[in-house]
């Protein structure tokens, strides 16, 4: 109990230097307000408030199980789907309060998402990718044809497939599933894209593929991403979230959380002390 | 002294082992002993001849059409329910309800299904002893079948094709026929073999419900009698243990192709692990 | 703030959202519709000749005569034939079948196993009535010349027709049950030196015994509905049996035999015969569910 309190009056302190951090950057895209989050009676998420600024990417690190997950499947209300969730607090997407909304397709065509795990259906890798837009309704297939390559484009696997479009998409290799998704993702047109730690399945050189491609992305997209590695979040993000508990124990640019940390457990855990 | 225990008991293992299979191999080898000496052409595709030396194509046809009519009208109810059960049932009261109605179901033996259907079907909905009667029972006794099967498939369907899915602005209804219903197919294709094998091996009720008429059924509201029953009736009233064998030999056969065909089905679900 | 507009593209999909999902718990619901209906239809014209012409219900469950056009309706001789014939194929089919699993599981080559086990599960699949044909063409014939008989159509004919019949089901599920058994539990025992054959009924075939119980309720269940198997080698007399020679009626045989011309009281007395052998496959069941709880323990 005595915890809670220490930590709500930390998260206000956050809260404060999130309004000077507005300010001073530019639009923000997400804005989170006190967001608890319940599995039936356990809290993961503890009044959570952070904003989110337009076309940056937004990196959540933190120790398993800490709720970086958990929060990225609130932006999309994918935890709508689990029994028994139980949210209080607000977000809102472009001035939109996304819970008050009963349109949770309009959100989910908004707010892109990449997993973890490669998660391609078992369709060709055009079907895939159209997949989403016929969805919608699309079905000229000279449009669609469109969208697929400009998607495809879009997540730089273009060249790659453009030959075998036809075939199975389970056949690729694990990075270029992964960029698939991301395909996959775009071509819905979202605003905002979600990834959950996109290459943690990946080898090495897949995975800078995917973050070269992820940082050349942040001039269309709103990114938040997931991640494990330390380095990636160093590499591809412009702020940085550390989470702990089910907290936001620390909010600011990649740089200062990098190079000075306000918390002594952000140190921890970026200088790997940490459990 | 252990090891003369253990060795009673191996030699005990083998022993029933051995007359299982005894008394397996013996009963098919007797049927098809007994009865290969009727197959033929004429005796499948042949019509029913009460002095004898007919064929058994009215019965085949009654089967024929209480297959039909029961998998068009379970099919549909039984997949649509486990979809119920696995997609959009919170856990709760309700299912554990629809749950036990389904398991109690499934321990009901046949003949009290065939006590129901001839008061239900056959006297107050009017239908008389009819292929129809009889198929709507056996529409019953296949839906536990359907919905346990598919309810077994659907949670094969990978969560991350669900999530792909929706994430992707879709709604429950679009992902379940775009991608979960694919991918279960071949496992819901399965429960439907295995209830054409329940359907095909049924006789009780049906005798109950359908009536013993040895004729080809002008309708499905037509009296009629199905393979089973009538190799039940040549044996208990005529004593032709030759031509019950003959039924026999064809019934077996379509239980043996409807089993490799679940079989192949069920090795492409499992191959389909993506 | 303002409650966002649902997008006119979006609001069909709602609409069809919310439709279907009353489509489908609807279809759903058919399951308990189906069972309610059977329940309802079958008590209500079981019942009906106790509750409303005053037939004793004692009577009809203890009486031994059932002579239907003097009015006696007494089903105590097919109460004790159903229950000697469950019983008796229990006796033999469930130790050869579980003997059979357990070959089948631990000892047979794989390459063995890979053939028959399969062939039994076809087996479970053939329409039961072949067995009653069987048991009439061999068995019957077979126990009337070795035993003496008048007359082979008898109650050890039934429980061995039904005992064989039930041998592939009780074999396939155990066999599913013993094969479940984790592999741990074989290693951990046969590392402390007990034998393969020891290890097998010390420890696999207890770890595997609620699936056991499983197949032997599945098996009972299939002996006790037979009908028209047993109507081929029951010999339907009404007697209550004193040997094993004798010819019986079960509750199944005498609903089946009689359905066809009963109207009236009698063919309400063949819904109350339902209703006790419904009440008897429950009452089975219960009581092994509560041996199998209490063997968990
Ligand atoms: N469906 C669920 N039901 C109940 N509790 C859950 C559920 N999903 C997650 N949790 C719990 O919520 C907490 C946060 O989980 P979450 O998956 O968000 O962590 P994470 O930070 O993404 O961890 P990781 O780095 O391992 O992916 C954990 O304690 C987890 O056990
Ligand atoms: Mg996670």
């Amino acid at each position: 109990m005595v915890m809670t309190t220490l930590l709500s009056k930390h998260n206000k302190k956050v809260k404060e230097d999130l309004q000077q951090m507005t300010e001073s950057n530019g639009k923000t895209k997400i804005s989170v307000r006190d967001l608890n989050l319940f599995y039936g009676e356990k809290q993961a998420l503890y009044s959570l408030s952070l904003d989110i600024q337009e076309k940056e990417v937004t990196a959540l690190i933190g120790p398993s199980g800490c709720g970086k997950s958990t929060f990225l499947r609130t932006l999309n209300r994918m935890n709508d789907l689990i029994d028994g969730v139980n949210i209080t607090g607000d977000i809102t997407i472009d001035n939109e309060n996304i819970y008050q909304s009963t349109d949770v397709i309009k959100l989910r065509t908004k707010v892109g998402m990449v997993f973890q795990k490669a998660n391609l259906f078992p369709m060709s890798i055009y079907d895939n990718v159209a997949y989403g837009p016929r969805g919608q309704g699309i079905k000229s297939k000279k449009e669609l044809d469109k969208i697929v390559e400009e998607s495809l484009r879009g997540a730089a696997i273009w060249d790659e497939v453009k030959d075998r479009l036809k075939t199975s998409a389970l056949g690729l290799s694990g990075g270029q599933q992964q960029r698939i998704c991301i395909a996959r993702a775009i071509a819905m047109k979202p605003e905002i894209i979600l990834m959950d730690e996109p290459t943690s399945a990946l080898d090495p050189i897949s995975t800078l593929k995917v973050e070269e491609l992820i940082a050349d992305m942040k001039k269309d997209y709103t990114i938040v991403i997931v991640t494990h590695n330390m380095q990636q979040a160093a590499r591809v993000s412009d702020k940085t979230a550390f989470f702990l508990n089910g907290e936001v124990v620390e909010f600011d640019t990649t740089d200062k959380i990098f190079s000075v940390p306000k918390d002594q457990r952000t140190e921890d855990y970026i200088t790997g002390r940490f459990g | 002294m252990r090891s003369f225990k253990d060795n009673v008991l191996r030699g005990l293992l083998w022993l029933a082992a051995l007359l299982t299979i005894a008394i397996l191999v013996t009963i098919v080898g007797y049927i098809f002993y007994k009865g290969i000496g009727l197959i033929s052409f004429d005796f499948i595709f042949g019509d029913y001849s009460p002095t004898g030396g007919g064929g058994i194509w009215p019965m085949i046809v009654t089967t024929i059409y209480t297959i039909v009519i029961s998998l068009v009208i379970a099919t549909p109810i039984g997949i649509l329910a486990a979809v119920y059960l696995q997609e959009y049932a919170k856990q709760g009261r309700l299912v554990r309800m629809i749950r036990f109605a389904t398991e109690s179901l499934t321990g009901i033996p046949s003949i009290i299904y065939g006590l129901f259907g001839a008061v239900f079907f056959v006297t107050t909905l009017k239908l008389g002893m009819s292929i129809i009667a009889a198929s709507l029972t056996l529409t019953i006794i296949i839906l536990p079948v359907i919905i346990r099967t598919t309810e077994e498939s659907l949670k094969t369907v990978p969560r991350s094709y669900r999530e792909g899915s929706l994430a992707l602005g879709n709604t429950k209804l679009q992902t379940l026929y775009k991608v979960i219903l694919p991918s279960a197919m071949p496992g819901i294709l399965a429960g439907i073999i295995l209830s054409i094998g329940r359907i095909v091996g049924e006789s009780a009720a049906i005798f109950l419900t359908a009536g013993t008429v040895a004729a080809l059924p002008e309708s499905i509201f037509s009296s009629a009698r199905t393979l089973t029953v009538h190799s039940y009736l040549v044996t208990q009233e005529a004593g032709d243990i030759e031509l019950a064998a003959a039924i026999g030999i064809v019934l077996i056969v379509i239980i043996l192709i409807l089993n490799l065909l679940a079989t192949l089905l069920s090795k492409i679900l499992n191959k389909a692990d993506y | 703030m303002a409650r966002p507009p649902v997008e006119k593209a979006n609001k069909r999909k709602y609409m069809l959202e919310k439709l279907s999902g009353r489509v489908f718990l609807f279809c759903a619901l058919l399951s308990v519709i189906s069972l309610l209906l059977i329940i309802g239809f079958v008590f209500f014209k079981g019942i009906n000749p106790f509750v409303a012409e005053g037939y004793s219900f004692i009577n009809f469950l203890f009486g031994d005569d059932w002579v239907p056009s003097e009015d006696q309706f007494g089903i105590f001789p097919m109460i004790v034939a159903s229950i000697y014939a469950t019983i008796g194929a229990l006796i033999i089919g469930v130790p050869i079948g579980l003997f059979t699993a357990i070959f089948l599981a631990e000892i047979a080559p794989k390459k063995v196993a890979k053939i028959i086990s399969p062939a039994v599960q076809l087996l479970a699949g053939i329409p039961s009535v072949l067995y009653g044909v069987f048991g009439l063409a061999v068995i019957v014939p077979f126990l009337q010349n070795n035993l003496g008989l008048a007359k082979g159509q008898s109650l050890i004919a039934v429980i061995l027709v039904l005992a064989i019949m039930m041998l592939p089901t009780v074999v396939t599920v155990s066999e599913t049950a013993i094969r479940a058994v984790p592999k741990s539990y074989r290693e951990g025992s046969l590392a402390l030196g007990v034998s393969h054959i020891g290890t097998i009924f010390r420890v696999v075939v207890p770890a595997a015994k609620s699936g056991i119980l499983t197949a032997v309720v599945l098996g009972m269940g299939r002996a006790i509905g037979e009908t028209m198997a047993v109507i081929l080698v029951a010999g339907n007399s009404l007697i209550v049996p004193t040997s094993l020679t004798d010819s019986v009626r079960p509750l199944t045989t005498n609903i089946a035999l009689e359905m066809g011309y009963a109207a009236g009281v009698h063919q309400e007395m063949l819904f109350a015969t339902g209703i006790v052998l419904f009440s008897f496959i429950l009452i089975l069941n219960f009581v092994l569910a509560k041996i199998s709880a209490k063997g968990g323990n």
